[in-house]
């Protein structure tokens, strides 16, 4: 489903991927893991479109198609879904019409019939009681005014309702207490498919208890240095991640 | 009760990138001005410059009555010793007021516009081109049109079967000559000739605008509005409009405005006096689109304009609402005096600047009346190098027991250059009125657009959805024929809020 070659990129002068090599099949569940500032979340806005990083090498291809000459709606239309690790504000935009708007457009690109809003509000409804989500927060406007840990539910919730082909989370523990935790792992998981494909972006192993990876990958100083199954994750719990950073630079 | 308070707000923050949403909101807020157009009349006009004789050149070109050449000197000789104002928080050269033509008027092909058949067909087709039909099969349903071009009404739609209701609409010339009483009586009583340096300056030269009156107890079954174009070169354009609702009326009055693109400024300093008495209603709704300028500033209107209403009578009630996108330069404060005991105010305003466009815009509500009430939503978006000022004053005076006023004013910056400034000023006199005042300043960058951009919904759309949500509570005020165009104004589709 999707094949990285090679990419590197950069923000402003900085390199910051230096060679990313990874192939991710429909079905498969990959954590990414690594330390602060090894490139994770530039990573996954690398594959969303982010025009802020700047890809000087490499290819991706995401079901066959060059995914980098695609711009981000399109990759989104395509079925590519970021959940942010810092998911913005809009002002004076419900939640609901915002996520309304956006499957629609989804809907449309895709051939798929587009729903009106009474449709929308019972698939709305079923997919936030799964989350545990308070229906005040649908007619908020988009994440103004939300707790971290809100915010955080509402990617999963808009990725719930989108159903995406591929999805990418950065790092959407941070900031979760242990109930919500679970929630949100609970909603990923019911997203897994062999016709879909999660890429889990975080710092903790702790996310991996509840959503448990096909492979998990350690990205430091820009490239991919070690990939294991699930045991690996428990293995950096355990040591940290100071021994694989010395291996990287030998 | 708050305490009177200023403040200031400039909506800039370094650091921010503007890669993606630089180009979104370029697209948006950089489409054509459509009607840029210039219609090629053959012109009558005054000679440049102002004195004496060019106001007494209009008031006998349009044949008026003693009383009111008399009250156009006396404003005349007031204005030679007043000074512009310079409070405002606007920028431009000096304008010199003896190179403007205070007059222009396509030439009449025969006496005068008795009928459509004699206006000039090249005028009828400017007003088609700019969606005002005049003629009786194409017509606007529902809506009664006055159509101003520089200094003259050319038409009036609808006259008759409104005159059937014993409601007079017609062009301020017209009125004039066949209802003075009503002139006299009602000419200046809410902006007095010495009002301020622009409504002084309109009061001597003023050259046509609407005339409406709406007698007692009647429901207007139909839009009244005027379209407002400015044509001719190097001309002024000053209107003057005067509504007035009897005892029990009821009436909801457009006004539209464009203006050939040109490189130099043109001043537009218009009038508009609205009288409500007891248990009367003025809806009064603005889309203001005159030519902005260029890109680079150059051009463009300068929007001086003073409009207030008096709710006069007891649970009287005047709406104002305006869209105001177009103009170099807007300074405009449509305003509410509440007389009347148990009268209702209300202001609800979108300004757009863009480019290098300043407005200075806002409302005066002045309570006098006992648990008289008003309301102002404004809301001002910024954009490109655009300056946009909230100006509001809230008086409750000693009288005004149990008075209330909402004021909530929010602004919109699209991305970094431009500049969001708001101050209200509150003013209260008694115990028991209470006011309150809500603002908010919030900013579209490149992490909203991209925000939406990975949800699949592309950057053109993303900005405008997210100027109409700002912007709804105000247009669902408009008629719904203007709330379409003035959604169109904004380049911003109807399907904008939920449910």
């Amino acid at each position: 489903m999707l094949e990285i070659k090679n990419l590197q990129a950069k923000a402003g002068d900085k390199e910051i991927l230096r060679g990313i090599d990874l192939a991710v099949r429909a079905g498969e569940v990959h954590a990414i893991m690594g330390p602060n500032g090894s490139g994770k979340s530039t990573l996954a806005q690398v594959l969303a479109g982010r025009e802020t990083y700047a890809v000087s090498a490499g290819q991706v291809s995401y079901q066959g198609r060059d995914l980098l000459a695609m711009s981000p709606e399109d990759r989104a239309r395509e079925g590519i879904f970021l959940a942010f690790q810092y998911p913005v504000e809009i002002p004076g935009i419900s939640n609901l019409y915002f996520l309304r708007t956006a499957l629609n457009t989804v809907h449309k690109h895709q051939g798929l019939e587009e729903l009106d809003a009474v449709d929308f509000l019972v698939l709305a409804k079923e997919k936030m009681k799964a989350l545990g989500m308070e229906e005040s927060l649908m007619t908020r406007p988009v994440n103004e005014g939300f707790s971290g840990g809100e915010k955080k539910r509402n990617e999963i919730f808009q990725m719930a309702v989108l159903e995406p082909k591929l999805a990418i989370l950065d790092e959407t523990d941070s900031g979760l207490d242990i109930d919500a935790l679970r929630i949100v792992a609970d909603g990923v998981n019911a997203l897994r498919g062999p016709e879909r494909a999660i890429i889990v972006v975080t710092h903790y192993q702790r996310l991996l208890n509840y959503i448990i990876p096909d492979y998990v990958h350690v990205l430091s100083g820009g490239r991919l240095v070690k990939s294991g199954d699930k045991d690996l994750a428990l293995e950096l719990e355990d040591k940290g991640y100071a021994w694989l950073e010395e291996g990287a630079a030998a | 009760m708050s305490a009177p308070n200023t403040m200031t707000e400039q909506g800039i923050k370094p650091g921010f990138t503007d890669l993606e949403s630089g180009s979104a909101v370029e697209a948006f807020v950089s489409q054509d001005y459509k009607y840029g157009f210039y219609t090629d009349v053959e012109q009558e006009t005054a000679p440049r410059g102002l004195n004496e004789d060019t106001v007494r050149l209009i008031s006998s070109k349009k044949n008026e009555p003693r009383f009111l050449l008399d009250w156009r000197l006396k404003a005349y000789r007031l204005w030679t010793t007043m000074k512009e104002p310079a409070w405002q928080n606007v920028h431009f050269p000096p304008i010199d007021y003896q190179n403007i033509i205070y007059y222009a008027a396509p030439k009449p092909k025969a006496k005068g516009p008795a009928n459509l058949d004699e206006v000039d067909p090249e005028i009828l087709r400017t007003f088609e081109k700019l969606g005002i039909p005049l003629d009786e099969q194409k017509r606007l349903s529902g809506i009664a049109v006055d159509a101003v071009f520089d200094s003259v009404s050319v038409a009036t739609t609808f006259k008759d079967k409104l005159g059937e209701l014993g409601i007079i609409f017609c062009s301020f010339s017209e009125a004039a000559q066949n209802h003075p009483g009503l002139i006299e009586k009602y000419l200046g009583s809410v902006v007095p000739f010495s009002d301020n340096f622009f409504a002084t300056l309109n009061s001597a030269v003023f050259s046509d605008g609407s005339f409406c009156y709406i007698p007692k107890g009647v429901r207007c079954p139909m839009e009244l509005s005027t379209y407002f174009r400015i044509n001719a070169r190097d001309t002024g354009q000053f209107e003057r409009t005067l509504i007035i609702a009897e005892e029990g009326s009821y009436v909801s009055y457009l006004e539209g405005c464009t203006a050939p693109m040109r490189d130099s400024n043109q001043l537009h300093a218009a009038v508009v006096e609205l009288v409500a008495l007891d248990n009367a209603q003025i809806k009064y709704s603005t889309i203001q689109n005159w030519y902005p300028g260029d890109k680079e500033g150059k051009g463009g209107i300068y929007n001086f304009v003073t409009k207030r209403g008096k709710c006069a009578g007891v649970n009287s009630k005047i709406s104002w609402t305006q869209v105001e996108t177009g103009s170099a330069i807007t300074w405009k404060y449509p305003s509410c005096i509440l007389l009347g005991d148990n009268s209702i105010g209300e202001f609800y305003s979108v300004a757009l600047t863009n480019h290098y466009q300043q407005a200075d815009t806002g409302t005066k509500m002045i309570h006098i009346g006992r648990n008289s009430r008003s309301t102002i939503v404004s809301k001002g978006i910024s954009a490109g190098h655009g300056q946009n000022t909230y100006r509001g004053m809230v008086k409750m005076l000693k009288g005004a027991g149990g008075a209330r006023n909402y004021s909530q004013c929010d602004s919109l910056l699209l991305g970094d250059k431009c500049g969001a400034h708001t101050f209200p000023y509150l003013e209260v006199k008694n115990s028991t009125s209470q006011v309150e005042h809500e603002a908010s300043t919030s900013k579209i960058g490149e992490d909203q657009i991209f925000y939406c951009r990975q949800r699949g919904i592309s950057s053109e759309d993303a900005v405008s959805m997210i100027v109409n949500g700002f912007c709804k509570q105000v247009f669902k005020e408009l008629p719904m024929e203007f709330a379409v165009e003035a959604q169109k104004l904004l380049g911003v589709s109807l399907e904008g809020s939920v449910g």
